[in-house]
């Protein structure tokens, strides 16, 4: 594929500005720009062309299955893209007047007590841009609340080993010192280990329940006592809440403040990295220490709460990235209460239902009925026949199939994580079984079919090696 | 109700047959009763796509927008060409994840490389990273960037957009940087004050070009002082300026960030935007986020992949610097689509017209009796006092009359804007209402 | 596997070279690179930067791992190799070439094991 600065031709542009219809004003003397500026000079048909090959070369859940473990690719409705490109929310100043506003602060109050309820929290901020600034935000909270206690021996953040690698990363972020416990057998927290972790250092735990190898934790109840007793505040990682919503909610589980990606879980499309959101969720014993500005109900007017002396700061511009809440507010009023329910339940079914189906070709790392997801492992099939969870992510390539979260969680050994999530259909399903289950087999009759895969895309497998050791980062004029 | 599920109740009983189960339910039992919901969650009932839909648009007619805008301080409405919506409205741009999967991704690859390259050249850094959240926190990171184990001060120009202050600061009270505020003078950087501010645990410098009110900065002069001290520069751009002002490279920055809305995002009332950030080279390894680079595939073939991502957090956790994970995709194609409908000389036009309508504003304000506070060279933004009638009532009968006037700062003040879409006409009209109301 | 005698090892795969004087050098074993793959970039500490015995001084990536490099002894850098830093590779090709700091100043040891003893642990390990 050409780059479009390879499509470049001196002189061709579009037409896209009237003539200036004031005086041109001059920069002053010594400011103006020296340097080129290198841009293609392409024309209308020339761009569109070029990015309808590049979406040719990009794969959405809109192109096919995507059963990516702890993402959470689900399908995108499109009547939530209707309703946030309609004027009304797309076209407004973030710093209009809260008299022209009302509906866009109004709609911040809906989401805040939607979301609010659906994870037993008192309040909700959507200034959070991700997951990961989320987390980072709900360990600012729990700073902010053991530091208005004075209680500045709180260093710690207990991290088990089974977590995202975000967790840990946020809360070195916000200062603290990670302490990782190891997970019992099950995958689950060791309750011993916890124990013996714990203490008048431990500022909070930070949990995804279920946890990331697709078990929900029965002990939670007794692990969130344990960090409370200590004097610790318990974090939830909603990464994959869309196991248990409208089943059970993190507030009646003993967390105190919890992070939800609208984009995993609340059907907002991933855009190929972003923009998500990571709205943050917190009991009201932390609610003080929220980012401002807040949208919040007068009788029957919005207004913005902009001034705070308890609040730890803000994260972000503005409200966060508003259109993906209107996305994800869009959503949960079409599905109301018993469709968010079902989802989770139909989420659980198609997980357990693969699962099943794959029982018999694959080794699971954890039998038994899971939640949302399930972790395979494939070091048996590494050790007598060569080929790795890498390659039989690759060689899913070549059936139309996203490869499935490879390598994590990293307590186990060749792991591979698949997610189907509730929208896909019984059919979806058993082809994606059927597909998995033919390069099983392949990789005991024609390990080298398998390793070498994919075999139908534009590339094979890159060179990563050498991009990392000879970085290559933009194109050369 | 509505339903994304595509399994029948018929399907569902076949399902849980195969697994050997009687009931979904008989799936949560790992969830123990004393944490189970036993009530429905106290929401409302699902909706149609007919009434979900009537329900936003009555809500987002609850909102006003506004034919005229002359309000900047952080969101600008530019002109979004048409090419612009019908390309990013792509669905496998929309609904693809993140290039993990390089060789179904070369799509979404290639045009982060696009993307990254256009911010090297706007910029005139060596690197650009695949980009952040937004302008504020592509400034919190840029400053923990410059963290060195004997230099942990950041000096942050009071000129600075107040949101970018405030989240630099977060994040510093977060990582334990301290942040201190480089005193405003004349509407520009106290660079005076910097000189005696000055001390061998400086990390870096933040300034603004332009700055929070519209006015150029002496950045030149600015990289010279934070550099005699050995500590970094950092620039925080307006994306439709850099077409023609100097560079922040060749102003001598070590690191360019900015808040890239301008570049073809709609106002969205704040989100989402791109934050970009670009550096030298000698501080490409501390870039955070994702990286896109160039490589060749096992058959020689050109290849993109995510790459350098040992810094990530992903792979170092605890150590890595930073946390973030995501990037504004979608919002770095938009701006790679924009910039490439414009090209160069569209840009600066876009520049150049923003610059001169708002100079325009200037002296019609001017003429009525609003007077400017700041006699310096500016852009697209600048601060005039509140005229006869005072600030807040000048604004609120710009209001009435479908004007979004400028954003009232404290003490009788107003930061205008005007970009290359608002017309002659429109501003003579603002005017002639201010004039009529001051009468 | 090449473990060259006139070197002392230490369990987790760093060596030590006495250069006399009181200069050492410190690199990792060719196992150790077998080990972590090809390498793409190397940490390294500063000129003057005191290291401790038994602590991480440097690290190294590969395109899916950092790993820590502890040190075998307590002593002051000196020196750091700029080649291992602009050709990582050179670890992989040759790990007791490409030496990664060379320090004095040395107060304190950590255990270190002898090319036999490496050995030996080596094939109890495997």
């Amino acid at each position: 594929m050409k780059l479009i600065f390879e499509r470049s031709v001196e002189g061709r542009n579009l037409t896209l500005l009237p003539k200036c219809d004031v005086e041109t004003a001059a920069l002053p003397e010594g400011l103006a720009r020296t340097s080129a500026l290198n841009l293609p000079e392409v024309g209308e048909c020339d761009i569109s062309r070029h990015y309808t090959e590049l979406a040719k070369g990009a794969h959405g859940v809109n192109d096919g299955f995507y059963p990516l473990g702890s993402c959470t690719m689900k399908y995108n409705p499109k009547v939530n893209e209707q309703a946030a490109a309609l004027p009304g929310f797309a076209d407004i100043h973030p710093l209009q007047s809260v008299e022209t506003v009302q509906g866009a602060l109004k709609s911040l109050v809906l989401a805040e007590e939607l979301f609010g309820e659906i994870t037993g929290m008192d309040n909700v901020s959507f200034q959070p841009a991700a997951g990961a600034h989320g987390e980072f935000t709900g360990i600012m909270l729990i700073k902010a609340y053991h530091e208005s206690r004075g209680d500045s021996k709180r260093t710690k953040i207990i991290v088990p080993d089974s977590a995202h690698g975000t967790n840990p990363a946020s809360a070195n972020m916000a200062g603290y010192t990670i302490v990782s416990i190891p997970s019992n057998e099950e995958g689950c927290v060791d309750l011993e280990k916890l124990k013996a972790a714990v203490g008048d250092d431990t500022a909070g735990l930070m949990l995804t329940n279920p946890n990331t190898v697709g078990v929900f934790d029965k002990n939670i109840l007794e692990i969130t006592k344990i960090v409370h007793d200590a004097g610790g505040l318990n974090y939830y990682d909603g990464a994959n809440l869309n196991a248990v919503m409208g089943v059970a909610r993190p507030g009646d589980m003993g967390f105190d403040v919890v992070h939800l990606n609208l984009h995993k879980t609340f059907s907002t499309p991933h855009g190929g990295g972003g923009p998500g959101s990571g709205a943050v969720g917190c009991k009201s014993i932390l609610t003080p220490f929220l980012p401002l500005p807040r949208a919040i109900r007068n009788g029957d007017k919005y207004e913005l709460l902009t001034k705070n002396e308890t609040s730890f700061g803000r994260v972000k511009e503005f409200y966060g990235n508003y259109l993906v809440v209107i996305k994800a507010l869009t959503y949960v009023l079409t599905l109301g209460a018993e469709g968010i329910r079902e989802a989770a339940q139909i989420a659980v079914l198609n997980a357990n239902y693969m699962m099943n189906g794959l029982k018999d070709a694959y080794e699971m790392a954890y039998p038994g009925f899971c939640m949302h997801e399930f972790v395979m492992t494939l070091e048996g099939m590494k050790k007598e026949y060569g080929v790795s969870a890498m390659d039989v992510a690759k060689s899913l390539i070549d059936h139309g199939i996203h490869p499935p979260t490879m390598y994590f969680p990293l307590i186990v050994h060749e792991a591979l994580m698949i997610e189907p999530t509730e929208t896909e259909s019984k059919e979806t399903l058993d082809e994606a079984i059927e597909a998995l289950c033919a390069i099983a087999s392949e990789a005991k009759s024609n390990p080298e079919a398998v390793i070498s895969a994919p075999h139908t895309t534009p590339i094979s497998r890159p060179d990563e090696v050498g991009a990392a050791r000879n970085p290559k980062l933009r194109y050369e004029f | 109700m509505g339903s994304y599920i595509q399994s029948t109740k018929a399907q569902q009983q076949e399902m849980l047959q195969k697994i050997g189960c009687k009931s979904i339910e008989e799936l949560f039992s790992n969830v123990p009763s004393d944490v189970a919901l036993t009530r429905p969650l106290n929401i409302p009932e699902g909706m149609s796509e007919v009434e979900v839909m009537q329900y936003m648009q009555d809500m987002a007619d609850e909102n006003t927008v506004f034919k005229t805008v002359l309000r900047g301080a952080g969101a600008y409405r530019h002109y979004i060409p048409a090419i612009v919506k019908s390309v990013v409205t792509k669905e496998e741009f929309v609904t693809a994840y993140t290039p993990y999967q390089a060789e179904m991704s070369q799509g979404i690859l290639q045009s982060i490389f696009e993307y990254q390259t256009m911010i090297c050249s706007l910029t005139g850094m060596d690197v650009s990273n695949a980009s952040v959240y937004d302008g504020a926190s592509a400034a919190a990171e840029a400053v923990a960037m410059c963290r060195e184990r004997k230099r942990a001060k950041a000096f942050v120009s009071a000129c600075s957009n107040p949101d970018v202050i405030e989240t630099i600061k977060t994040y510093c009270s977060g990582n334990g940087m301290s942040v201190e505020l480089i005193p405003e003078k004349d509407g520009v950087t106290d660079l005076e004050a910097l000189k005696s501010m000055l001390c061998d645990d400086l990390a870096c410098v933040y300034i603004a070009q332009p700055n929070y009110y519209g006015i150029f900065e002496n950045l030149e002069e600015a990289s010279e002082i934070t550099h005699s001290i050995g500590a970094k520069l950092i620039a925080g751009c307006n994306p439709i300026a850099l077409s023609i002002i100097k560079t922040p490279f060749e102003a001598g920055a070590d690191i360019a960030v900015g808040e890239g809305q301008p570049l073809g995002m709609p106002l969205s009332f704040g989100g989402p935007y791109l934050g970009f950030m670009a550096a030298t080279n000698a501080m490409m390894r501390k870039l955070p986020g994702r990286i896109v680079g160039e490589t060749v595939d096992h058959d020689g073939r050109r290849a993109y992949v995510l790459t350098l991502q040992a810094r990530e957090q992903h792979i170092r956790r605890e150590k890595a610097s930073s946390n973030i994970c995501s990037n504004q995709a979608h919002c770095a194609l938009t701006a790679a689509v924009y910039m490439s409908a414009m090209g160069a000389d569209g840009m600066k036009e876009v520049a150049t017209q923003s610059m001169s309508k708002a100079h325009y504003l200037k002296s019609k304000l001017e003429s009525i009796g609003f007077e400017s506070v700041y006699d310096k060279p500016f852009f697209h933004e600048f601060v005039t006092t509140g005229g006869k009638m005072g600030a807040k009532k000048a604004l609120e009968a710009l209001e009435k009359n479908g004007i979004l006037g400028g954003l009232l700062l404290d003490d009788d003040k107003i930061l205008w804007c005007a970009t290359e879409v608002v017309t002659k006409k429109e501003i003579d009209k603002a005017v002639a209402v201010l004039e009529e109301v001051g009468k | 596997m090449n473990i060259p005698s006139e070197l002392k090892f230490t369990r987790s795969h760093e060596w030590l070279k006495d250069l006399g004087n009181g200069t050492f050098e410190i690199g990792i074993s060719d196992f150790a690179q077998h080990e972590l793959g090809d390498l793409v970039f190397v940490n390294l500490p500063q000129e003057g930067d005191a290291i401790t015995a038994d602590e991480p001084f440097a690290d190294v990536e590969s395109v899916k791992a950092v790993s820590d490099i502890y040190s075998p002894v307590s002593a002051t850098v000196t020196e750091i190799n700029e080649e291992v830093l602009d050709a990582p590779e050179s670890i992989n090709s040759n790990a007791y070439e490409a030496w990664f700091v060379r320090v004095e100043n040395v107060t304190e040891t950590a255990e270190l094991l002898s090319a036999e003893e490496y050995e030996a642990f080596l094939n109890e390990e495997a």
